[in-house]
């Protein structure tokens, strides 16, 4: 942060100022409307509450070990979140993770060796998101509606790939992602934290995420002042969709088999971390912070509901209201700030 | 004038946006039966006035009396509901509803469960285009219809209500001289039924023609309200433009050079054809036409924002290809476009980011940013350009119009270009700023550089240009030396001659 | 003379064209198509996905959409199932206004966090999808309503009625020509047409956007609501975990294809019709080409994505023919 009092223009009396630009708010104020502050508080009373009511939370491990579900979600929605910070949205990753790791299975099942299904499944991803980046930045349709139709096609094609039933039989190697471990971490946790160092970084401190951040703000001033957007976008879907199968296999290994319905309903879960994360719905601002910081308060609220015994149905109430809770506070705290 | 009491009685009213006030203390009686027009420059606070009458804006300060009564306008609503009908310069319309749904919908006094119907909603719609004699089938969408159509539907919208101050805010600007003329016979009846209309308009023939009485202004104060008749036009140009404004500019005789931008036959179907003009290095060419001649049009083609379809632009004498903006800023061409708001600045984003923007290169050689490098890139421009502000870290949102005008300036400065395009530089900026931008201006082009000048200040683009291009419906239409160059002969190639616009009015 | 019908009349040939070539080809390909028995399992297909059908297209028609309506149709069926069960004393009227109640409820909520937060209706009815399923698994404590407790009067709505044809399909057809009278000839209908065309202008000319597009809202949740008593007629059971889910894709897929733009503003009842009647065929002709019925969602989506683009096309070509126009 730099600080108010090296204003470059000592010598103007502090009357033009005022009349010239509005004064900046105290810094006190602008951490504080900092969405992600606000996580960071709900994530400090979940973990609060949760220890009190049940000693499992007390331990570390048991939060890593539980967060293995999610954690896949979780991956997905940094790059979502980098998604709609440039203004665009992306529902359909659920979907992809179905179809390429319906398409591992598919390729396993035909006799070819794991990595070069994991290829297939990976080259699909690339697919998927350049079908999506294609329709969005060529054909400028709107990526909201859109990521809906391809949602259904991809999930579709699951379907058609895997009918109803579950292809499992991988060797022991592949399977069990989630119970390998470096030190009490498992590996899918530790991805997670790797992918958002490097998407952090990514965001923050490059030429590319400055430029997300200016397309999200004003698409057309960004054009105006010679940003590529269209290739930018492109880009950003790809990476949705090779991230999508790069989670999707990572739920192959975990539950050690696939089917077309692997993920359903997940694009909510995604929404849900990246709008409980502080990232603004209408682009333009965000942090992987708060994504990440997010992915866990959800982890801790979903675990704390299964050890409190509500059962896994209802608990779709509670994520339901915690999307729209969640846009209502980001919107109003971004409304207040915008003058 | 008849001695009856004013139908609209405004006093003291003030309004500012963002702490800049563009409207000061403004009192004005308008009487019923009366057409009335304001004038002033672009930014004067005319269009401002009339929007706060029609409850668009709210004023900051001041009282309005309508028939004797102190009232609040509170919505477009509120002040259908008191009788005062807007017609907006750019026709708001619903373009998947029918031109006869498009002239009642949401008509005060209609019962939101009543019932459509069809056939005399047709009949009395018929009747409404008739007396304005545009033969308009009322039953098509509104998308089908041109600017022109369009704007026959809101007058005839106007006429349907039964509005005691009807605002015309620049209603012949897309109409041909004969629709004009039908324009007035409504207007002179309207009159004589005893409405007030207020007429806004740049076309002084039109102002004598129609108008009882003038009110001008200039940099948001009333200057003064007159009978039409008792000022002559020179009178009325030297109210709205106050100071010379040649007296801001102070350029040596300027060196000018070697052709640097050379645009042969360039095209865009339904925006412009045709245009060919050279700049020279160190040479200010001005563009001057009315909104929507398509004049923005030609700048975000040479910019690469909406490519024109055929002609060749070519630099320092080599043809050049330009796809997108990306290409325009490699070749060294700038773009300070005309909407500031929507395509200038990253509202809600620091100073500083938004003086780097066009530079990536040199803020992040790498692809890292550096931050040291942005921000001293950044603190230079807002010493060279003394921008105000308390921190580069603040929003741009916070600044006022022309600081964030002058960020943009300092934007493309950055970029070093060759050709700087410069499209309504000073709109909705104060005046004292603008001084500091024909400064400006006229130090670049010393410096070697070629610049376009877009403009509808005939003042300012007579103070600075060479030489002053003039379009009108798409079409470039003269070529004016700057010793030949008058208010006169630009609005003379300016105004339509042939039929209606077919040019739709991208340019506002 | 009615200019709604020339607004859209282009739209709508081209579906029935579709239609019609649809039909033709299926009957080619597997003459068995071509009979009153399809046209019979087509119409019992088709009342379901109506009814909601005309929700949705008002709602898209305003500007917004509409993904809940899966989860408030299984939130009306159990709602009105449980009447059903637990006091089978009570006529089926209260049956069906409990069901129908309870989806304008929710759509109600919909329409008032859309409005009064000014949300994107997409973000928040993905929000209220899941919330109201999971209110339907706490309020059925996760029980299905079981083909015994479904009232035997309300089955047979579904198989006939004193004109041979079944209520459902009245019903249905019923509620689109209600749909046609209140866009074409109220004023509030019209209005919510002005609203999606130009929401910017729409309160400059004095339509109040807030109470037209809750009551939008509304109507698609009483729609989607009456469509979970048709569902439990149908199939005689109500099932918390599978009523209704998906639902909210196919009938989007079916509007879409009616030619209803997601850009607002245009849209008829009668483009949705056909819509639907294709959609309904297609389910139906997947089985006779001896398809496999995984195929279903692949096709949803390939129609959606489809008819985007075709709108998108249309509109560009629109465009271009009437710069075109204006410059002869």
């Amino acid at each position: 942060m730099n600080s108010i009092e090296k204003s470059p223009i000592p010598a103007t009396p502090p009357r033009v100022i005022v009349r010239e630009a509005a004064a900046p708010r105290p810094r006190w104020q602008v951490w504080l409307i900092r969405p992600e502050v606000v996580t960071l508080l709900l994530l400090v009373i979940a973990a609060i509450v949760a220890t009190r009511l049940s000693p499992f939370f007390a331990d570390l491990g048991f939060i890593l070990e539980s967060s293995t579900y999610y954690i896949e979600f979780a991956i997905v929605a940094l790059v979502l979140t980098i998604v709609i910070i440039s203004g665009e949205i992306d529902l359909s990753p659920a979907a992809q993770m179905a179809l390429s790791a319906c398409l591992f299975g598919t390729a396993f099942k035909a006799g070819a060796p794991i990595p070069v299904a994991m290829g297939v499944s990976l080259l699909s991803g690339l697919v998927m998101g350049a079908f999506n980046g294609v329709l969005v930045t060529v054909l400028r349709l709107p990526s909201i509606i859109v990521t809906i139709g391809t949602l259904i096609l991809y999930r579709g094609l699951a379907q058609v790939l895997a009918g109803d039933k579950s292809i499992s039989g991988f060797p022991s190697w592949f399977v069990g992602i989630d119970y390998r471990m470096v030190g009490i971490v498992p590996v899918p946790v530790l991805i997670f934290i790797a992918a958002s160092i490097l998407l952090g970084l990514f965001l923050g401190i490059t030429i590319y995420g400055r430029q997300i951040y200016q397309i999200g703000t004003s698409e057309i001033a960004a054009i105006h002042a010679g940003i590529r957007v269209r290739r930018i976008k492109m880009g950003l879907f790809i990476a949705s969709g090779l991230v999508s199968s790069i989670a999707g296999l990572m739920v192959a290994s975990r539950l050690g088999s696939v089917r077309y319905d692997l993920a359903t309903g997940g694009e909510l879960t995604m929404v849900l971390i990246v709008m409980l994360g502080g990232t603004y719905i209408f682009g333009g601002r965000g942090s992987i912070l708060g994504t990440f910081l997010a992915a866990w308060l959800l982890v801790i609220i979903a675990t704390g509901m299964t050890v409190a015994n509500i059962a896994i149905n209802a608990q779709l109430t509670v994520m339901g209201l915690l999307l729209i809770v969640s846009i209502i506070a980001t919107n109003a705290i971004y409304a207040r700030s915008q003058r | 004038m008849t001695g009856s009491a004013p139908l609209v009685s405004a006093r003291g009213i003030s309004k500012s946006f963002g702490g800049v006030e563009v409207l000061r203390n403004v009192d004005l009686d308008l009487m019923p039966g009366e057409v009335h027009a304001l004038l002033g420059e672009n930014g004067a606070g005319k269009s401002t006035f009339a929007k706060i009458l029609a409850g668009v804006h709210r004023p900051t300060r001041g009282t309005i009396e309508l028939g004797g009564k102190p009232v609040e306008i509170q919505s477009p609503i509120a002040a259908q509901r008191l009788g005062i009908t807007l017609i907006h310069q750019e026709p708001i319309s619903f373009p998947d509803l029918s031109v006869a749904e498009n002239l009642v919908i949401g008509q005060v006094g209609g019962k939101p469960l009543g019932r459509v119907r069809w056939a005399e909603l047709a009949k009395e719609a018929r009747r409404l285009m008739s007396l304005l004699n545009v033969p308009i089938d009322v039953t098509v969408p509104m998308r089908g219809l041109s600017i022109a159509d369009q704007q026959m539907v809101e007058i005839a919208r106007a006429l349907a209500s039964d509005s005691r101050l009807i605002i015309m805010d620049e209603p012949t600007a897309a109409l041909t001289p004969k629709e004009v003329e039908t324009l007035f016979t409504i207007v002179r009846r309207l009159r004589e039924e005893g409405r007030t209309i207020i007429f806004i308009s740049h076309r002084l023939e039109e102002v004598r023609a129609i108008c009882d009485r003038v009110t001008i202004f200039r940099d948001g104060d009333k200057i003064e309200t007159a009978t039409t008749a008792s000022l002559t036009d020179a009178d009325i140009i030297r109210r709205m433009i106050g100071r010379p404004v040649a007296d801001y500019l102070h350029r040596g005789t300027s060196h000018v050079g070697d052709v640097a931008l050379s645009v042969r036959a360039l095209t865009l179907p339904g925006r412009f054809e045709n245009i060919s003009f050279d700049i020279r290095k160190g040479e200010i060419v001005g563009l001057g036409g009315l909104v929507g001649a398509g004049r923005t049009d030609v700048a975000r083609a040479i910019f690469g924002v909406a490519p024109a379809t055929s002609g060749v632009i070519e630099i320092d004498g080599k043809p050049v290809t330009i796809k997108e903006p990306t290409d325009a800023i490699g070749l060294g061409i700038a773009l300070v476009s005309e909407d500031r708001a929507i395509a200038g600045i990253f509202r809600s984003l620091s100073v500083e980011t938004n003086i780097t923007a066009a530079v990536p290169k040199r803020i992040a050689p790498k692809g890292i940013i550096r931050r040291t490098v942005e921000k001293a890139l950044a603190k230079e421009s807002v010493e060279k350009l003394s921008i105000r502000l308390a921190s580069v870290r603040q929003p741009i949102g916070e600044l006022s119009g022309g600081n964030q005008q002058k960020a943009i300036l300092a934007r493309w400065l950055l970029a070093e270009p060759d050709i700087l395009i410069l499209d309504e530089p000073t709109r909705g900026i104060d005046i004292g700023v603008k001084a500091e931008f024909y400064d400006m201006i006229g130090e670049l082009a010393a410096g070697g550089r070629a610049i376009l000048l877009i403009s509808s200040e005939l003042p300012e683009l007579l103070a600075l240009s060479d030489r002053i291009l003039v379009m009108s419906e798409g079409k470039l239409t003269a070529d004016i030396p700057r010793a030949e160059a008058s208010q006169e002969t630009i609005m003379h190639a300016a105004v339509p001659r042939s039929g209606r616009h077919t040019v739709s009015g991208a340019a506002a | 003379m009615n200019q709604v019908s020339r607004l859209f009349r282009a739209r709508e040939a081209g579906i029935f064209v579709m239609l019609v070539l649809f039909v033709a080809v299926v009957s080619l390909i597997q003459p068995r198509f071509f009979s009153t028995e399809t046209l019979r399992i087509v119409l019992l297909a088709v009342p379901l996905i109506l009814v909601a059908a005309m929700g949705q297209m008002m709602v898209l028609v305003a500007r917004h959409v509409d993904l809940s309506i899966g989860s408030i149709l299984g939130f009306s069926a159990i709602a009105a199932g449980m009447v059903f069960r637990d006091h089978p004393e009570l006529p089926l009227f209260v049956g069906f206004a409990v069901g129908v109640l309870s989806g304008a409820a929710l759509g109600f909520v919909n329409g008032l966090v859309v409005t009064v937060f000014k949300l994107p209706s997409i973000i928040v009815t993905l929000g209220t999808l899941s919330l109201y399923r999971g209110l339907l698994f706490i309020l059925s404590g996760s029980k299905q309503i079981d083909p015994n407790d479904i009232p035997e009067p309300l089955i047979r709505m579904a198989q006939t009625s004193p004109i041979d044809i079944p209520w459902i399909v009245i019903i249905a057809f019923g509620v689109a020509f209600a749909t046609w009278l209140f866009l074409t000839y109220s004023q509030i209908g019209r209005q919510i047409y002005a609203i999606g065309s130009n929401p910017v202008a729409a309160p400059l000319r004095g339509i109040r956007v807030m109470p037209v597009t809750i009551l939008v809202f509304t109507l698609s949740g009483a729609l989607a609501g009456l469509a979970g008593l048709i569902y439990a007629a149908r199939f005689g059971y109500v099932n918390p975990g599978i009523t209704g889910v998906g639902f909210e894709f196919t009938v989007i897929a079916a509007v879409v294809i009616g030619g209803v733009s997601i850009n607002g503003g245009v849209g008829s009842v009668a483009g949705t019709v056909l819509g639907v009647l294709l959609l309904g065929s297609v389910q139906v002709a997947l089985p006779i080409l001896g398809v496999s019925g995984f195929w279903q969602n692949a096709i949803y989506g390939g129609i959606i994505l489809i008819a985007l683009v075709i709108d998108r096309t249309v509109r560009q070509g629109g465009l271009r023919g009437l710069l075109a126009r204006g410059g002869a």
